[in-house]
């Protein structure tokens, strides 16, 4: 490791095997796979998180649009399986066998150019991780090499995600307009449909998620990090230290993008259908407020957030459907009014030093104690 | 004046340097040369566009019109981050430092090693960090502090680390605006001591006040007057030019 401190410090570490406890063993056997699957799902906003923490809670750079980029992962996994799913022995009855469905009730005859790399599964894969990149990369450089920032850039972030949902609804023959691509059903020639397969996916994401959080830990406690932190407070003082600070924001942003597309791709692996109303306005302000209440400076609360907001969700929604949005506006707003660190700030403000306290009185004297130089995350 | 001077000589040679705001002109066509381990003191009165000039230099500004040659570069074209790396620091008049990160971190981010993203990415704590880190910490009185993060410091406290950050960056040219304004008397002492041993070895461009710390220090003085030089010289030539008494130190 090119890490001079230790990779987790004691309350990180306790988080880590917290969440690794509860996702390899706890959830998967005591709820069933329906459930299971609605946890992966919640999950899949996880990964969104854990980039707004790199991108927003470190680098302050506040992105309304992270729902284009997982709508973009989202959609190129959805594409292959949808190729695959359109076989001609599938599809013998429209009346151009061979593509997928919905191309075939807009009158079109051939498969589009950009969805032909889609074939492969390879490609497909890569397609997951590059496009939202490079997508990234211009929206990034057009606006930071101005140095457009702050509360302008999540402006333009949010009137992309718009475009993005307007645009996917409009051109319905390219892209199965507001449905969205459904009827999703192997992988590779693996039935992602049955129980069995629910349960290696929930495991593949997890595992996953593992792997971003282990990434984004890493970035953290690189000089990079530390840098992301000062320009978040004194972006001239950067500057004037020598660094392009818009290639570093372009950094940030595309690392979020990357790790949103990851959990888009992942959601329509557990989901089996991808849509518009997961790219626009109100996604993406909702995965704002899950990172938000779990914390925005903290990797592993932003996976917390996006857990319980969701199960909260979908509890409330049951049963209070039209109350539900009011609720969750509500809740942001008192995140940010009284605990702007979130559900972590909370932990590392209030219950970790009762914890330590109770822990220290159990055993007095201990003579080599040393505390954590750097504060709770 | 200058004749038989080539610009190349000069580790800066400002020429013609006007920049107007909106019509107004803060700096107007305005000429001045630092040689090589030069202290140059620019001081005048409020608004005279002393904060302007470093301001054009370091590229926080953009020129309107004229020319600024570091070295034979010219810096009027450059970014912010590559003139640093060319070899200008500067310090603002408000400290400047990361108050997030610790004293330690805010001197690692100034050493001049890894500045890209990949640089950074890569980026090792080694022993010559260390040691760089530590001996600009003893030089500015912070050694004891490296783990403290930058937001406990005093507010003198704040203003040595950002000069040790620009140390750590060895600049060729360290700009220095109001380094002393805010601080107590024992900061200033301090600070006085500090900056005396900094400037050794390298050009120095200071706007201050404090007119004790002015002749102190300076090996000339610029007197700037609404954007243009009223006068220039040593500290004696400036004090007994009639036109800077009327307008400066006479009130």
């Amino acid at each position: 490791m090119i890490i001079n401190s230790r990779f987790f410090n004691r309350s990180e570490l306790i988080g880590f095997l917290a969440l690794a406890v509860l996702l390899f063993v706890i959830l998967p056997l005591s709820v069933d796979i329906f459930r299971l699957n609605l946890v992966a799902k919640y999950l899949t906003y996880a990964f969104v998180g854990i980039g707004l923490v790199l991108c927003w809670g470190y680098g302050g750079i506040l992105s309304l649009g992270q729902g284009v980029f997982f709508g973009l992962g989202g959609y190129c996994m959805a594409m292959y399986l949808k190729l695959e799913a359109s076989s001609v022995e599938n599809t013998k009855i429209q009346s151009t066998p061979g593509i997928p469905d919905f191309m075939d009730w807009n009158q079109i005859t051939s498969l589009p150019f950009f969805w032909k790399p889609f074939h492969s599964f390879p490609v497909a894969l890569m397609a997951i991780i590059l496009v939202p990149a490079i997508f990234s990369l211009i929206i990034g450089a057009a606006m930071f090499k101005r140095r457009v920032g702050g509360v302008y850039f999540a402006i333009i972030t949010q009137a992309i995600a718009a475009i993005m949902t307007i645009l996917i609804v409009g051109q319905q023959g390219y892209t199965g307009g507001i449905n969205g691509i459904t009827d999703l059903r192997t992988l590779h020639g693996w039935d992602i449909r049955t129980d069995h397969a629910k349960y290696v996916l929930y495991f593949v994401e997890v595992v996953l998620l593992f792997g971003c959080i282990v990434a984004a830990q890493f970035i953290r406690l690189t000089k990079l990090g530390r840098i992301l932190v000062a320009m978040r407070e004194q972006e001239d003082r950067v500057r004037f230290s020598g660094y392009s600070v818009a290639n570093f924001k372009i950094f940030a942003f595309c690392a979020a993008a990357v790790f949103a597309a990851i959990g888009g791709a992942m959601f329509t692996l557990e989901v089996g259908f991808m849509s518009p109303s997961f790219v626009g306005i109100v996604p993406s302000i909702e995965m704002v407020i899950y990172t938000a209440v779990g914390g925005r400076m903290s990797i592993f609360g932003a996976v917390w957030g996006a857990l319980l907001v969701n199960f909260a969700k979908t509890s409330l929604s049951e049963s209070f459907p039209q109350l539900w949005l009011f609720g969750l506006g509500a809740l942001f707003i008192a995140v940010v009014l009284a605990f702007p660190n979130g559900l972590s700030g909370i932990w590392a403000d209030h219950i970790q030093p009762r914890i330590d306290r109770l822990l220290a009185s159990r055993r007095p004297k201990s003579t080599n104690y040393v505390a954590d130089g750097a504060p709770a995350e | 004046m200058r004749v038989g001077h080539q610009p190349k000589d000069f580790l800066l040679a400002v020429s013609g340097l006007t920049v107007s705001f909106d019509g107004f002109k803060a700096v107007n066509d305005l000429s001045f040369y630092v040689e090589e381990n030069e202290i140059r003191v620019i001081i005048g009165p409020n608004g005279a566009g002393k904060t302007t000039v470093l301001d054009l230099i370091c590229g926080k500004t953009r020129a309107t019109s004229g020319s600024i040659q570091f070295r034979g570069q010219e810096l009027t074209r450059l970014r912010e981050n590559e003139i640093v790396q060319a070899g200008v620091g500067r310090k603002f008049q408000t400290p400047s430092v990361f108050e997030d990160l610790t004293v330690f971190e805010n001197l690692e981010i100034s050493y001049p090693r890894g500045r890209t993203v990949f640089g950074s990415l890569t980026f090792q704590r080694d022993d010559a960090v260390k040691q760089r880190v530590e001996e600009v910490a003893e030089m500015i009185f912070l050694k004891d502090r490296l783990n403290t993060y930058a937001d406990q410091l005093s507010h003198g406290q704040k203003q040595w680390l950002e000069i040790g950050m620009l140390l750590i960056q060895d600049p060729d040219l360290l700009m220095l605006d109001e380094p002393v304004a805010g601080m107590s008397v024992s900061e200033r002492a301090k600070t006085a001591e500090l900056l005396n041993r900094i400037i050794k070895d390298r050009s120095v461009l200071v706007i201050e006040h404090d007119m004790k710390f002015v002749e102190d220090i300076a090996h000339k003085v610029t007197v700037l007057h609404q954007g243009q030089i009223l006068s220039e010289g040593t500290m004696e030539h400036v004090k007994n030019d009639p036109k800077v008494v009327e307008v400066y130190l006479g009130h």
